[in-house]
């Protein structure tokens, strides 16, 4: 078994047994990102990794994850490692600080092997807005791998590292897992320091692990949440992320959330799910039907506000303090020119109709009517809780799509993340696994939960993880 | 007479003097090179968050506690968005709906003693921008900007009233007691000149009798309330010129010269920005404990309208005293401390007048020099005792000044004590006997020129006589005679 096809948890294993070092670990994950790329990475930093591999072996005492190499979305602040987040607006920018998660994980010994593509400012949904490049699903190189998180996704999928890290505002996480085949988790909101993540819409946000076993991604998860006193809305974690050991799901109540598995819900997807809720059954769990109907003004609801804060949000980038200015003779035109040129057209949407739901006369119309319907929907999510401890839907309607499908097509692009918006915008922890194929290609189970049930989420996508069996390794991948 | 009345409000931004900015731990300077205390946070890198400053937020409790505000249970903050160089993530944090002090009251003293009320809207925390300095020229003209931000993210106070006011005066006279009431909460240095204290004042004038209110403008950015004052009435005279042609005023922001004493027009409010407000999503709301604003409540320091309550009703204090006294925490605590030893009037009459006269020469206030409370009370004890004269105990406090002696060892020292009444008698004999035409105007009932002989005395005695004795014994004398 080549060391690429080991999981984290193997890795730290093997490691912890003296059967590997994480030099050979860091060269065998570089040596894949350079052979069968993906197009998943904006940068690398082989060099700085491969000199933390050789400190960390020579540590007498092993911190918990020393030695695993992992991939950071570019979204995310590293300390002298470029950081664009997928936009010429960052070209070339090396921050002075490293966002907190990715610090907590390098304490833990976890090596940044390099920075993942993404769509420009974590806005869209196949990370084609990447200013940069497109990334290739690694089940299907014509595809998308689904975004914002694309080059993280693939990466794992790729198996160029064991896990990554990627954020998630409407399903920015959950979707790519989805349709690169892989297990993706966005923490209750609050649950990982925001800091160091570079904001597109702030009270939706969330960084979160992808990996390929669910196991990994509890790992991964432990050692990032808890309160930061940089994030004032990051929150004290209740208890530990415990390592999930569950094979069956007895006693469990999941409800399907009707309103996510109609209309626009390929058949493949819809076969896959019910194949996954029938073994959800199988498992000893109860499943019933719940009606959330408010969720399909989940979309609109989050096209108003997360907009509205990313318009705010990214007006400090004016070239002045960092980026690249694009000189002018005055202030305004050096304003209007640098963020002209330099933000793609995604942005550029998002951005005039956020000004426009904030604008005098029609906030109450716009941005105050989202935020009732907000309130609405998390009010639908705490009622179905009562009655069942954990909700089931496809991630993503369909499967991976063509590259340059829907580029021309914002709304159907926005489509992408119509089952995953919802449990954004009530802040819910969620989880997607790859529960089957439809024409080859990977589908999504996305599995949400009450606030910090982090916990029983892992444990409940364990036990169906074992009992689906579904082979994480795209075909394409030599062995 | 104008048939136009004034109609004023003042916005007030107070500069807290915490050791910390609002939302980064980068410390407070004034005067450090530029752009010396800065941090990824007060420079808007891409990926930070702000995170309150909660001696910030007890500064700003105390001053809504002060001027009688409700405290909100729950407050939070809005962005403010607009794109300025003086400002790096092209929002300000500021307060909105909900700001952390409600509506409130302040009583200021006019000079004649009566009361001036003037209602506060809100006081609310935001941050401060980072400094702009224009070069070669006035903005629009100026060859080159700079940017400091080590003002950048101060944590303010802005201090909004109810269009209370009704002249340049009481707008002065409103500005200079808070100020001085903000320097007792010791929440802020309050310096006009340094930009830690900024006024701006919306005026706007009505017939004498309307209860509708006139098209305001609003006169920004005043760096001392002279100018403030004097800003007012230069736009309370254009506006009234303006109605008085017919005209209409027009709402705009104005800028008043000092050189020239001219209001000139800085912008239209027509241009006003959207400024598209927005619960900043970035931070929690502010939910002070209960408990720990009655705590602050109580702890707060006994303010100048009240000390000058007590001094004028129960310590006998004039109206003028107390204001004078009050001026300073610090003269407001030797005064009290002198008071509890000694007559407390006395001590206010010696302390706001001989004391500060003489160590105004030499540029140091009371609480700075080597003479103590208690010395002050010493010799207002003397003086009772009669044991010095008024002149011989200006002479004492002198030799205080010069060396921290006690008051009863400078007597001591100088031979400044009282004379004996009968060497008094025999020295106001002498000068009877040696000016006789004066004494026979005195005795024809010109007490003028009993003026004369006391400064005789006083010039034989070296100051030690008491000029009412020497009166009493010259009258003697001269009916002797």
């Amino acid at each position: 078994m080549a060391l690429r096809d080991l999981t984290a948890a193997e890795q730290v294993a093997a490691l912890a047994a003296g059967e590997t070092t994480s030099l050979e670990l860091v060269d065998a994950h570089i040596a894949a990102i350079e052979a069968d790329d993906v197009e998943a990475f904006l940068a690398m930093d082989a060099d700085g990794a491969r000199a933390r591999a050789r400190e960390i072996d020579a540590l007498p005492e092993r911190p918990p994850l020393a030695g695993v190499p992992i991939a950071i979305k570019d979204a995310l602040s590293t300390r002298d490692i470029v950081t664009t987040s997928g936009s010429r607006m960052l070209e070339g920018f090396r921050p002075v600080y490293t966002a907190t998660c990715v610090q907590r994980l390098e304490d833990a010994g976890a090596i940044v092997v390099g920075k993942t593509n993404m769509d420009e400012f974590a806005m869209g949904s196949s990370t084609e807005n990447s200013a940069y490049k497109n990334t290739l699903n690694p089940w299907d190189h014509q595809r998308v791998p689904g975004g914002s998180s694309g080059g993280s996704a693939a990466s794992v999928a790729q198996r160029q590292v064991p896990w990554s890290l990627g954020s998630d505002t409407g399903g920015s996480i959950r979707q790519p897992a989805a349709l690169c085949g892989i297990v993706g988790m966005k923490p209750t909101y609050g649950a990982i320091s925001r800091y160091g993540l570079i904001a597109f819409a702030s009270s939706l946000d969330q960084v979160g692990p992808f990996a390929r076993t669910v196991e990994d991604a509890a790992l991964l998860l432990r050692h990032m949440v808890g309160r930061d006193p940089m994030d004032s809305t990051s929150l004290d974690w209740p208890e530990p992320i415990t390592l999930p050991t569950a094979t069956d799901l007895a006693g469990l109540r999941v409800g399907v959330v009707e309103e996510l598995m109609g209309e626009g819900v390929e058949p493949g997807v819809r076969a896959a799910v019910d194949a996954s809720l029938k073994a959800i059954e199988d498992l000893g769990a109860t499943v019933v039907p719940v009606s959330l109907p408010s969720a399909l003004s989940g979309l609109a609801t989050y096209y108003v506000l997360a907009p509205a804060e990313c318009s705010s949000n990214l007006a400090r980038f004016d070239g002045i303090r960092y980026g690249h200015p694009v000189e002018a003779d005055n202030l305004l035109d050096q304003y209007e020119l640098t963020r002209g040129q330099l933000f793609g057209p995604e942005v550029k949407r998002r951005i005039m109709l956020g000004t426009f739901a904030l604008a005098s006369g029609y906030y109450d119309q716009y941005y105050g009517r989202a935020q009732r319907v907000r309130t609405l929907i998390v009010r639908e999510f705490a009622q179905a809780f009562e009655d069942v401890d954990l909700l089931a839907s496809p991630t993503s309607p369909t499967v991976a799509f063509p590259l340059g499908d829907r580029t021309a097509d914002p709304y159907a692009m926005y489509l992408a993340d119509v089952c995953t918006i919802p449990v954004s915008l009530a802040g819910l922890p969620a989880i997607s696994i790859p529960c089957g194929l439809s024409d080859g290609l990977p589908v999504g189970l996305q599995l949400a939960g009450p606030a910090f049930s982090e916990n029983r989420l892992f444990d409940a996508a364990h036990a169906l993880e074992k009992a689906l069996a579904f082979d994480t390794r795209p075909p394409g991948l030599a062995t | 007479m104008s048939a136009f009345e004034p109609v004023i409000g003042v916005e007030i931004h107070v500069q807290l003097s915490t050791q910390t900015k609002m939302f980064c731990g980068c410390e407070l300077s004034f005067g450090d090179p530029p752009n010396t205390h800065t941090c990824p946070v007060c420079l808007a890198h891409p990926g930070v968050l702000p995170v309150v400053n909660e001696e910030a937020v007890r500064r700003a409790l105390m001053i809504g506690l002060a001027l009688g505000c409700e405290i909100a249970p729950r407050s939070i903050f809005h962005r403010k968005n607009y794109f300025y160089p003086d400002l790096p993530k092209a929002y300000q944090v500021s307060q909105f709906d909900i700001p952390i002090c409600g509506r409130g009251e302040f009583v200021a003293l006019r000079e004649d003693g009566s009361e001036l009320r003037v209602g506060i809207t809100r006081a609310h925390l935001e941050e401060d921008a980072a400094k702009l300095t224009h070069l070669g020229g006035r903005r629009a003209g100026a060859e080159e900007s700079v940017v400091d931000f080590n003002r950048g993210g101060t944590p303010l106070v802005e201090i909004v009233t109810e269009p209370d006011l009704r002249s340049a005066a009481d707008a002065g006279t409103f500005l200079r007691q808070l100020r001085q009431t903000l320097l007792f909460l010791g929440v802020s240095d309050c310096s006009m000149e340094e930009g830690s204290m900024r006024a701006d004042a919306n005026v706007s004038i009505r017939p004498v009798g309307s209860h509708e209110f006139g098209t305001k403008t609003e006169l920004k950015n005043m760096n001392s309330f002279r100018f403030l004052e004097r800003g007012i009435e230069a736009e309370i005279a254009r506006q009234t010129e303006i109605l008085e042609a017919g005209g209409r005023v027009s709402q705009e922001t104005v800028h008043y010269e000092p050189e020239t004493g001219h209001i000139t027009s800085l912008r239209s409010k027509e241009e006003s920005h959207d400024y598209r407000y927005f619960p900043e999503p970035d931070l929690v709301p502010v939910v002070p404990d209960p408990a720990w604003v009655d705590e602050l409540s109580a702890g707060l320091p006994e303010l100048p309208l009240a000390l000058r309550r007590r001094m004028v009703g129960d310590m006998g204090l004039s109206a003028e005293d107390a204001l004078v006294l009050t001026e300073s925490p610090e003269l407001v605590a030797y005064f009290m401390e002198a008071a509890a030893l000694a007559d407390p009037k006395a001590c206010a009459n010696w302390i706001r007048g001989e004391l500060r006269a003489q160590l105004r020469e030499a540029g140091t206030e009371p609480w700075e020099s080597k003479v103590t409370p208690a010395h002050v009370a010493g010799l207002v004890d003397l003086l009772e005792a009669g044991t010095v004269s008024v002149p011989a105990a200006k002479e004492v406090l002198a030799g205080m000044i010069e060396t921290g002696d006690q008051p009863a060892e400078v007597v001591e020292a100088r031979g400044l004590g009282a004379m004996d009444a009968s060497e008094l008698a025999a020295i106001v004999a002498d000068l009877v006997a040696a000016n006789p035409d004066q004494a026979q105007q005195l005795r024809d009932g010109k007490d003028k020129v009993l003026g004369f002989f006391v400064g005789q005395a006083m010039k034989r005695t070296g100051g030690r006589a008491d000029p009412q004795s020497v009166q009493a014994l010259v009258r003697e004398a001269v009916a002797d005679t």
